[in-house]
């Protein structure tokens, strides 16, 4: 570590000075509204009463965390997260397997299953939430069932839950298909040589051979499905206890203009993000250096 | 510097986008008036401002910017661009419950005091007070709104009085194994609003003082509007999907023959006209129910206003342009085209209006039902924060099966109490 070649050095500083456009981009669009929105959380500021505005230190914080509504939601907002993305790395994997192997038509199959992932998110939520729609939907005929999917929870959560699976399954069967990509060929042949059952070969060669992508794949469904938003205010709106924390800010900022109490929310959503992301990068061990390790 | 012809194009367009974006307020040297609406079904409003245009003689010129059919999307549309001084805004049409939110934060003008007389003039008096805050006038009256009861003639010889008549007779309507389900709006949204308000003032009760400053809440009419609330979600009577249930979906259920009563707006008896002619042919009307028997209902009011932009930059035309636009001629196009309750009382008993036919149908046989329950009408809390109280009663009232009476006038009032000082989340 200590000792860098001046190869290694001029290297490492032609690395930054590459990056340095892109840094600074990021600074201006992503660190600038970020710090904004960390200095408006420290002020009691409405925008209709702007003469009201003050600094009040840590009381938006305050008001937030010792408000019931916020733990309930962040509780809606886990677990819906929880549970799409369970859902979605199984069948993500499944998929992943097929377009793998596919062999004939793989351009074909890969289209197919990406569609669903080019649909804008607002327009496939509402294609779902007509769909189930008791009046003109077709889910309740083609069920044979008589149900008003979003007037009760569980169904609510449900569709929500279906939606978000849906959409976002092939985002993760791609990532994972890169995955496969990383287990070299004569490994697995290997392993069955030595007699291993295709269950065996699955769990104790291929999965760990793709841990690092699959914890790529799953620390951006977690990050992503963590933010749900669009979904949940086409179909509910946050109403039947499907109210989640990106609902509760945007009710807050929008609706009801409390920049400061608003930012503390959306504030407080950015530091759960990133409590997840260091629980996936801490919690699942080092995989990122030691695939960095195994590239090099 | 800009070495691709993608990116210099690109540049070219973010600029040309901007110029024009900057452009407005004058074109050929006539002063353009910009009127934020949604122009209802039948494009009235074109109409009306086509009028308006040539009345104007070349002193200004109207151009209608459409906002979207939801009137909380209306609204934050609307506020985000109040809040950053957006001066293109020089009318807007208000929902009636607005007026004290966007007085307050100074968005609006007050109206010119020579020019009130004009806009208040033969207008009903609770569409009035819904224009002024603070004793001043902030709009002119465009439209008033109000629910009526609706029913079946060949299911109930009258209108029921009260909510529990209503819900017995749709007892016996459905052991006689007929049609008995009642429409109401029981989805999370401002329509909540509107049904607990007309509830509370039925039964007695308000749900802030005078000055808006304070909740009210009496108990025993609080509690009495819950328990209604209550005793008809949790009936047969209900529709299933009361939950998600608002206008709109009333009428389709209304057309679909499956209901005896319904409390909904005028605009569902065009609609059963066109849609549903066997179930119109039965239709008839009635005040909203009322919560004690001797005890006359009371509704809230609903309809739009227009407001002048505080950063336009043209208040007067705005003020002229906005009389007209809301002038006796319009408001009785409104009503005959698109089914917008006038805010002029004589039009109600104008045979222009209320007598009004397209293709033999009456299009406003409901007039005289209509001006009564608007002369008793009430308004919805007057508050800068209503925003912030109406989110407030509907997170604690919805599901309405699920209300529990005692305790949820306790929460209300520590709610509106909350969201009367803007803190809290809600």
């Amino acid at each position: 570590m200590s000792a860098l070649s001046s190869r290694a050095r001029s290297e490492r500083k032609l690395g930054w000075m590459l990056c340095a456009p892109a840094v600074t981009v990021m600074l201006l669009v992503t660190a600038y509204p970020v710090g904004y929105a960390l200095w408006l959380s420290l002020q009691r500021y409405d925008l209709r009463f702007p003469e009201d505005r003050e600094f009040v230190g840590l009381r938006n914080y305050g008001a937030v965390l010792g408000n019931e509504l916020w733990w309930q939601d962040l509780v809606n907002t886990l677990v819906i997260t929880a549970v799409s993305v369970v859902i979605e790395l199984v069948l993500g994997f499944a998929l992943a397997f097929v377009m793998h192997r596919a062999i004939v038509g793989r351009g074909l199959v890969r289209s197919a299953v990406l569609v669903p992932y080019g649909i804008i998110t607002v327009v496939a939520a509402f294609a779902w939430r007509f769909a189930f729609d008791p009046t003109t939907g077709f889910v309740n005929g083609l069920a044979n069932v008589e149900q008003s999917w979003f007037t009760e929870r569980w169904s609510s959560y449900l569709v929500i839950i279906l939606a978000e699976v849906w959409k976002t399954t092939p985002f993760m069967s791609l990532l994972l298909l890169a995955g496969f990509t990383l287990v070299p060929d004569d490994v697995v042949r290997a392993a069955r040589v030595d007699g291993a059952s295709p269950a065996v070969r699955l769990r104790k060669v291929i999965i760990p051979l793709m841990k690092p992508a699959i914890l790529v794949a799953l620390l951006f469904r977690t990050l992503d499905a963590f933010r749900i938003f669009d979904t949940v205010f086409v179909m509910t709106r946050g109403a039947q206890g499907t109210e989640n924390v990106s609902i509760l800010g945007y009710k807050t900022l929008i609706g009801r203009l409390n920049l400061g109490l608003g930012s503390a929310v959306s504030v407080l959503i950015f530091v759960c993000v990133v409590i997840i992301a260091v629980l996936f990068v801490k919690g699942f061990g080092a995989n990122l250096a030691q695939q960095r390790g195994e590239d090099l | 510097m800009i070495r691709t012809p993608v990116l210099r194009l690109g540049l070219v367009a973010v600029l040309a986008v901007g110029a024009v974006a900057c452009g407005g307020g004058e074109e050929g040297g006539v002063p353009v008036v910009r009127w934020y609406a949604r122009d209802e079904a039948g494009e009235v409003f074109g109409a009306a401002i086509e009028d308006c245009n040539a009345a104007a003689e070349g002193r200004y010129r109207i151009e209608l910017v459409p906002l979207p059919a939801n009137a909380d999307e209306q609204r934050e549309q609307l506020v985000r661009r109040l809040a950053a001084e957006d001066a293109d805004i020089d009318l807007m049409n208000m929902d009636v419950p607005w007026t004290a939110e966007f007085a307050n934060a100074g968005w609006i003008r007050p109206w010119p005091d020579d020019r009130v007389e004009a806009a208040t003039e033969g207008r009903l008096a609770t569409s009035v007070e819904t224009a002024t805050y603070d004793d001043t006038l902030y709009g002119i009256p465009l439209n008033a709104n109000a629910q009526l009861l609706w029913y079946r003639s060949d299911l109930a010889e009258e209108a029921p009085a009260t909510w529990d008549a209503m819900l017995a007779e749709a007892d016996d309507l459905e052991a006689a194994g007929e049609p008995h389900v009642i429409w109401e709006q029981g989805q999370r949204y401002e329509g909540l609003v509107v049904w607990f308000t007309s509830l509370l003032a039925s039964a007695g009760g308000t749900i802030l003082d005078e000055e808006g400053t304070r909740v009210t809440l009496e108990p025993e009419p609080t509690r009495r509007a819950l328990e209604v609330m209550r005793a008809y979600s949790r009936s047969p009577h209900a529709p299933p999907a009361l939950a998600t249930a608002q206008e709109d979906q009333g009428r389709q259920g209304w057309e679909g023959g499956d209901a005896a009563f319904m409390v909904n707006y005028g605009f569902v008896w065009p609609s059963a006209n066109e849609l549903a002619p066997d179930i119109a042919a039965t239709m008839a009307w009635g005040p909203f129910p009322s919560v004690e028997p001797d005890v006359p209902s009371k509704v809230a009011i609903g309809g739009f206003n227009i407001g002048i932009g505080a950063h336009g930059d043209h208040p007067d035309l705005a003020v002229e342009a906005a009389t007209c636009l809301a002038g006796e001629d319009n408001q009785a196009r409104n009503a005959t085209d698109a089914g917008l309750l006038p805010v002029t009382e004589a039009l109600y008993d104008d045979p222009a209006v209320a007598e009004a036919e397209k293709g033999g149908t009456p299009l406003f046989p409901y007039a005289a039902a209509m001006k009564e329950a608007l002369s008793t009408a009430v308004l919805r809390p007057r508050t800068p924060y209503y925003n912030d109280v109406s989110l407030a009663i509907i997170s604690i009232l919805h599901p309405t099966a699920e209300i529990d009476p005692e305790a949820a006038v306790e929460r209300l009032r520590t709610a509106i109490a909350a969201a009367l000082k803007g803190e809290g989340l809600l």
